[in-house]
């Protein structure tokens, strides 16, 4: 049975987590709206984007000269993970679940024989990864996005991924992230970057126009497909990173959210403890003045 | 001939517009074409420039735009650009107040690639004065 001193301690040293988990909630909020809004304003460009080269993808099918980036290198030994997690902790299954995919991708890769590259983008991922696949990490990004993320930013992500792809050092690129469903729920999602492989187009969406459509192009065909690709990249890893972003807040939020809440509990339960602890000293020294005074 | 055409201007920060219109003439970076319903399917890239909104034959609307890709389809004309602004929330004193650093930055610049963006910067600025300082029509 704890002492009411110790009782004692338990209860203030619970009481300012409450106060710092509560204090973490209320600024993962007002992060988590400003976030959120910002993702979801993204997702329009990133979207379009997709559709537009998703019908120039089918056009050039087939084709010969198509550009690698569109077509990829017509190899898939190499592959280049970009791992996208938060630079801090303090938000739930949020990065855990972001490194349990990779993980996943990179045995599964690993076991049929091919080459695995990881580049880190955020401290917790490099973190997780380190121990069991340090030799594959070929690059660590923090602080990206701090204060708030723009797309130039980002551009020096997407510049680092084309240049590797340029020079040879990989023929699959994918993208993990959290994509941003709600302060609730979040979605592991991986996205191929290299070669392009149009998403699942949602309910709702305007239709891909069909194969064969053909485009007249203003200037040549191949300068837009040049520029247009890489530029499809950084908008690619832009989205992923507002939505993880995003993500990242409600995971804080809602964990934080049910650390205040159990740490009410705590109090409430330590509390009832400190009170009986308290009656029974009181009890005891009760009955042994009573039974002093009866003895004489 | 379909009488409308859906147009889309899109930034990677946030959607701009998106409704059907009569006619818009985008900057393409080999010259300025307008798109009505029915167009013929084209990909172009869109240089540093104004995007108008026609409706009934006049104006309704005018975006600047500092460059992008623009699609078109008999339905649809979606505009990537790289960056929008409505054309009245230029405020023209600011832009001008930019260029003379843009200037130093040019002639500051270190290496080519550090040039090159100097370069572009600047042009846009120089573009959207221009687009400020034009006639409306």
């Amino acid at each position: 049975m704890p002492s009411l001193k110790d009782l004692k301690i338990r209860i203030s040293s619970v009481t300012s987590t409450r106060k710092i988990t509560s204090a973490m909630k209320m600024v993962a909020a007002a992060k988590l709206r400003r976030a959120q809004e910002q993702a979801e304003a993204a997702r329009p460009y990133a979207e379009r984007m997709e559709q537009v080269l998703g019908a120039l993808a089918v056009a050039a099918e087939g084709r010969p000269g198509a550009p690698a980036m569109l077509a990829g290198t017509g190899r898939d030994d190499v592959h280049l993970l970009v791992v996208a997690t938060a630079d801090r902790g303090l938000c739930g299954g949020f990065n855990s679940s972001i490194v349990r995919a990779a993980r996943a991708r990179i045995r599964s890769l690993v076991e049929a024989g091919k080459t695995v590259k990881i580049l880190c983008v955020g401290r917790k991922g490099r973190d997780q990864l380190r121990r069991e696949y340090g030799k594959r990490i070929i690059d660590t990004m923090t602080d990206i996005g701090k204060p708030s993320l723009t797309y130039a930013h980002v551009e020096s992500v997407a510049d680092k991924v084309t240049r590797m792809f340029e020079s040879g050092e990989f023929d699959v690129c994918t993208v993990i992230y959290n994509r941003f469903k709600s302060a609730m729920t979040q979605i592991v999602t991986q996205q191929q970057l290299i070669p392009f492989a149009a998403q699942e187009a949602e309910a709702g969406e305007p239709a891909v126009p069909a194969a064969g459509t053909l485009y007249e192009y203003e200037p040549e065909e191949s300068e837009i497909l040049d520029a247009l690709l890489p530029k499809n990249i950084c908008v690619q890893l832009f989205r992923a990173l507002l939505e993880n972003a995003a993500s990242e807040q409600g995971a804080r939020m809602t964990a934080m959210d049910s650390a205040t809440r159990n740490a009410g509990d705590m109090i409430d339960n330590l509390s009832i403890q400190y009170n009986r602890a308290r009656q029974a000293a009181i009890t005891k020294e009760l009955i042994e003045i009573i039974s002093g005074a009866e003895a004489l | 001939m379909s009488d409308t055409i859906e147009f889309e201007l899109v930034s990677p920060e946030r959607l701009l517009v998106s409704e059907a219109v009569e006619m818009v003439v985008v900057p393409g970076s080999e010259g300025d074409f307008g798109v009505l319903g029915g167009h013929a399917p084209t990909v172009s890239s869109v240089r540093a420039g104004v995007i108008a909104v026609y409706e009934h034959g006049a104006v309704t609307a005018r975006f600047f735009v500092a460059g992008g890709f623009a699609e078109v389809t008999p339905e649809r004309c979606t505009v990537l650009a790289d960056d929008a602004v409505p054309m009245g929330e230029i405020d023209r004193a600011a832009v001008e107040g930019t260029l003379p650093d843009l200037r130093d930055d040019v002639a500051a610049a270190r290496d080519e690639v550090e040039k090159d963006a100097a370069e572009k910067a600047l042009a846009i600025a120089e573009a959207k004065l221009a687009a400020v300082n034009a006639p409306v029509y």
